[in-house]
């Protein structure tokens, strides 16, 4: 497949700025180095010529920025949505939380995009500059020169587990369309499951012992967009910025998971941005793998105005006595 | 106080006297468990109140530091912790940590000076505080006026204290003000602002200015259009705090904390603070 | 100056951990670096920075400040504190040392933070120079040298030993602890490897960032800027570059009803977040906008203007690589402070 370039995207911008189609474009801007890209809004090509950048640091799901920018203005904004982003896309539309006629989608095709802490992880740090022209990324770091190393081994955690390379909604569409793909992403749930009570809380104690209640994990979730979170209100007795307790901690992002279930696409936005590095998308993933399991294959996103088996009563639904036997497992 | 080393640490007080003043406002008397002050302040200054389980919340202090038996603080029923304090009955012990604040200089630049008190509705509480200092210290300041407004006769705070003792001090003008007619009221009815330029005074005195953010905006219009310099005028600050003493950081507006280095503030200092009060 | 040969710094960790809390830097799974309590057999992990600053160790997450027993109408207080070993915390950095000079700075004013100050008089930092420093690194903008840390002791870790040199009398108390698995050797070891240091500090790719443009009294050139707009135009509000920051000192204070009475704490809070400054009465900061600009301003103007001219920032560069969208102090200095900002 051709490798989509920064290029290829400005002129395509061009266009449908030039023509009225769009009036601004969500895009990626360049940072210091050579992997700190800050989601912006151009209104020019020549904005996009001094700053846009897009290569294998462009992780940042743009969906939920919509939300906000379709409400700034009149006129289109020109969104690139990789094929995971467009799964949030169609769950906020969904959710009605924007107007998909302010919103202009460029399908972008996506090989995976690369975790940056990884390759510190195997090259070490002092990272001054990264080549993604190709598959094996060139990386120069202060104290051992240029290395290489494959994308492959440093792709984002969501990425290694890709579950689809189809763009489920898009005006346009960039390069060849992709398929959903068979993906192991259930795997290291599967291990959690094989685990004792005890042993997975242990897990778990451990996991989310680190949390420092940043709440980066729900800003960033495409999920949660509630016009005022219950852990933002003063009057809801449960806004504490960090746990009173142990209990409490393990209790915030439950309380998510729950709040997202049937919801979430698992697009990993909360494990890709959590500062701690805590897993959390595993949480997410039981309860696709629950709900899968339960009442037949779902995919969240996948089509816009798709009811979830868990607000969709059916006469086929498990009983909830046998779900809580299965859950045992 | 006797916690001063200890700054976030409360002492147990108790309410010994509770009064309705209006509707939504109490004037709640508080004391040591052994029946004194909990602390010496100044006029303007504020301390923190709480009740274990509910919260902390920061309340100017509303009698005068001359009042040698008690201290007293009016409050607004308007969120959780008010609500409790409005629920409390007399003998409820509370703890009380403070005062904190710089308070109004009553000793240095109001001194010798006319003075203009000038509130809407609970926005009195803190400079009543002052007007009794004034009151008790009288050979030390010119002319006192006083004007007070609200939305009501009901919602009047202080009304007995101001018929019963203020009114009958020769040596002080009060100009009471409600917004809308009402029966039983023959004073004057007008918006604050607009009786502050109605009554048109000599741009030669000190101001104090407190009421809700739109009273003072319209006031201090009205002044400036009398002739008062913004370096006459003095009005207190509220913004959210947790702590009292400058450590928790939010009730910061530019490089000063309301907490410690207001809540008074003179119109020219605040001027010179960015926009974001 | 002393020097311990590594071979035996499990030996001399365990000699601190007879008089101390010991607390050294770990590795841990997934590139994760913490403090953990020393045991023995316990390594010290060379990376540069422990995810978590040593802010941790003075200004926890969460505190519990006091109890209330209560009963009908009254209420017992209850100083529930109990802290007062001797604690050690080994291998800060240059960068997170001084922001214990920021943190002193507001808890240690008047009126002072007792908590905060007890620890700071239990703990000794035995500070670490930076061997490797890296590209988000950028103490060198507000005046710190990694080669020369500060701290009670500072140590220096070469390829085969650690030389330490006491700065004060707690880390002489800590250098007598450790006996003869020190021996006095001279300064030329510790020197050549300060050239070292300073060779790679030249070559960081912030190395240029001058913070000239701020500091006091400058509220007025930078608080109504329009860059403000599109520098948070993506912010989305949380407390990620807040609370890995080892300067960031806000906090809350909250009641926790628990089976027997109510416990007070105290917990890190952030000026990112949309409940920080709201009151029932109002909200001075209604957009993120108001509150990023909130943050930097802090650092760069306001805290300089109440602490002659000291910025609340020491270039430990983690929001640089923390934070989720990328958005940090250094592009806001650069996009602000113009041309004067490397």
């Amino acid at each position: 497949m051709q490798k989509i370039t920064r290029d290829n995207l400005i002129e395509i911008a061009e266009k449908l700025l030039a023509d009225g189609t769009v009036t601004r474009v969500l895009g990626w801007k360049k940072g210091e180095f050579s992997y700190d890209q800050t989601p912006a809004i151009f209104t020019s090509v020549q904005e996009m010529k001094d700053s846009f950048v897009f290569d294998d640091f462009s992780g940042a799901n743009f969906s939920k920025y919509l939300v906000k920018e379709t409400r700034k203005e009149d006129g289109k904004v020109l969104a690139f949505l990789k094929p995971c982003d467009t799964y949030s896309f169609n769950q906020l539309l969904t959710e009605h939380r924007f107007d998909r006629e302010k919103v202009y989608v460029v399908g972008i095709p996506c090989e995976g995009m690369v975790d940056i802490n990884k390759i510190k992880m195997a090259l070490g740090d002092g990272v001054v500059s990264i080549n993604t022209d190709s598959n094996t990324l060139k990386v120069e770091t202060l104290y051992d020169g240029v290395k290489e190393i494959a994308k492959a081994d440093v792709l984002l955690e969501r990425c290694k587990n890709c579950k689809s390379k189809k763009h489920v909604a898009f005006d346009q569409l960039l390069g060849e369309e992709g398929d959903v793909v068979d993906s192991n992403r259930f795997d290291q749930v599967a291990e959690l499951e094989k685990m004792s009570a005890d042993e997975r809380f242990a897990f778990w104690q451990n996991e989310l012992s680190r949390c420092i209640r940043c709440n980066a994990c729900r800003d960033a979730c495409p999920a949660c967009t509630c016009e005022k979170c219950v852990f933002d209100n003063p009057n809801s007795g449960v806004e504490n910025k960090s746990p009173a307790n142990s209990f409490e901690e393990k209790m915030f992002h439950i309380i998510r998971a729950f709040h997202v279930a049937g919801r979430c696409t698992d697009c990993g936005e909360c494990s890709r941005v959590c500062p701690q590095n805590i897993p959390l998308h595993l949480l997410n993933r039981k309860f696709i793998k629950d709900i899968n399991s339960f009442y037949g294959d779902y995919q969240a996103g996948e089509e816009v105005g798709s009811r979830a088996p868990l607000v969709n009563y059916t006469k086929e639904d498990i009983e909830p006595g046998d779900a809580v036997n299965k859950g045992d497992k | 106080m006797d916690n001063i080393k200890e700054p976030l640490i409360p002492t147990v007080c108790q309410i010994t006297d509770i009064r309705q003043d209006t509707p939504d406002v109490k004037t709640f008397r508080v004391l040591t468990l052994d029946g004194k002050k909990p602390f010496i302040h100044k006029p303007g200054q504020c301390a923190m109140l709480s009740m274990p389980g509910v919260g902390e919340a920061l309340f100017s202090i509303t009698s005068s530091p001359t009042n040698t038996k008690y201290v007293e603080f009016s409050i607004k029923k308007c969120g959780c912790v008010t609500s409790w304090i409005h629920a409390a009955e007399v003998g409820q012990q509370i703890t009380v940590r403070g005062p904190y604040g710089n308070g109004f200089p009553v000793e240095t630049e109001f001194k010798g000076q006319d003075m203009l008190f000038i509130a809407g509705g609970i926005g009195l509480a803190p400079v009543r505080s002052v007007i009794n200092y004034v009151r008790d210290n009288r050979a030390n300041y010119g002319k006192v006026d006083i004007v007070y407004g609200s939305r009501s006769k009901d919602d009047l705070v202080f009304y007995q204290e101001i018929i019963d003792e203020w009114k009958n001090d020769p040596t002080v003008n009060v100009h009471l003000t409600i917004d809308r007619e009402q029966e039983g009221w023959d004073g004057h009815v007008g918006f604050v602002p607009n009786y502050v330029k109605e009554l048109g005074f000599e741009p030669n005195k000190t101001a104090v200015l407190c009421g809700p953010p739109i009273m003072i905006k319209f006031t201090l219009q009205g002044l400036s259009e009398l002739g008062f310099d913004k370096k006459q005028v003095f009005t207190t600050l509220e913004l959210r705090m947790k702590c009292g003493i400058g450590k928790c950081g939010r009730c910061n507006v530019g490089s000063k904390y309301v907490c410690k280095d207001g809540p008074v503030f003179r119109m020219d200092q605040l001027d010179a603070l960015p926009d974001e009060y | 100056m002393k020097k311990c040969l590594l071979t035996n710094s499990n030996a001399l960790f365990n000699k601190i951990a007879e008089n101390n809390t010991l607390y050294i830097p770990v590795d841990l799974e997934q590139g994760r670096v913490a403090y953990k309590k020393f045991q023995d057999g316990l390594k010290m992990s060379d990376a540069l920075k422990t995810d978590r600053s040593a802010k941790d160790f003075f200004f926890p997450q969460t505190e519990t400040l006091m109890a209330f027993k209560t009963q009908g109408k009254s209420i017992e207080v209850i100083d529930t504190r109990s802290e007062n070993e001797d604690f050690v915390v080994f291998g800060v950095r240059a960068c997170d040392v001084k922001s214990l000079e920021v943190l002193d700075k507001v808890f240690l004013a008047e009126p002072v933070d007792t908590y905060y100050k007890n620890r700071r008089e239990h703990g000794v930092i035995v500070s670490m120079a930076c061997s490797r420093p890296v590209e988000t690194c950028f103490c060198q903008t507000f005046g710190i040298d990694a080669s020369q840390p500060e701290g009670d002791i500072v140590c220096y870790k070469t390829d085969d030993a650690f030389y330490f040199d006491a700065k004060t009398e707690k880390g002489e108390k800590v250098i007598d602890q450790m006996g003869d698995l020190v021996q006095d050797c001279d300064d030329s070891v510790v020197n050549a490897e300060k050239a070292k240091i300073k060779e790679i500090l030249n070559k960081l790719p912030l190395k240029d960032l001058k913070a000239d443009a701020f500091g006091k009294d400058k509220t007025d050139e930078y608080f109504n800027s329009p860059e403000w707009k599109n520098l948070s135009e993506s912010c989305l509000g949380c407390g990620t570059c807040t609370f890995v920051c080892p300067t960031c000192q806000c906090y809350d204070i909250k009641d926790f009803k628990t089976n027997n009475g109510v416990e007070r704490f105290r917990c890190w809070d952030s000026c990112m977040y949309s409940d920080f400054t709201k009151m029932s009465a109002g909200q001075p900061r209604v957009t993120q906008m108001e509150r990023f600009r909130q943050r930097f301003m802090h650092k760069l103007v306001y805290f300089p203007t109440n602490n002659d001219g000291m910025f609340s920032c020491v270039g430990c560069g983690r929001c640089v690589s923390k934070c989720p969208i990328s958005m940090n102090i250094v592009k806001v200095m650069k996009t602000l402070g113009g041309k004067n900002n490397g």
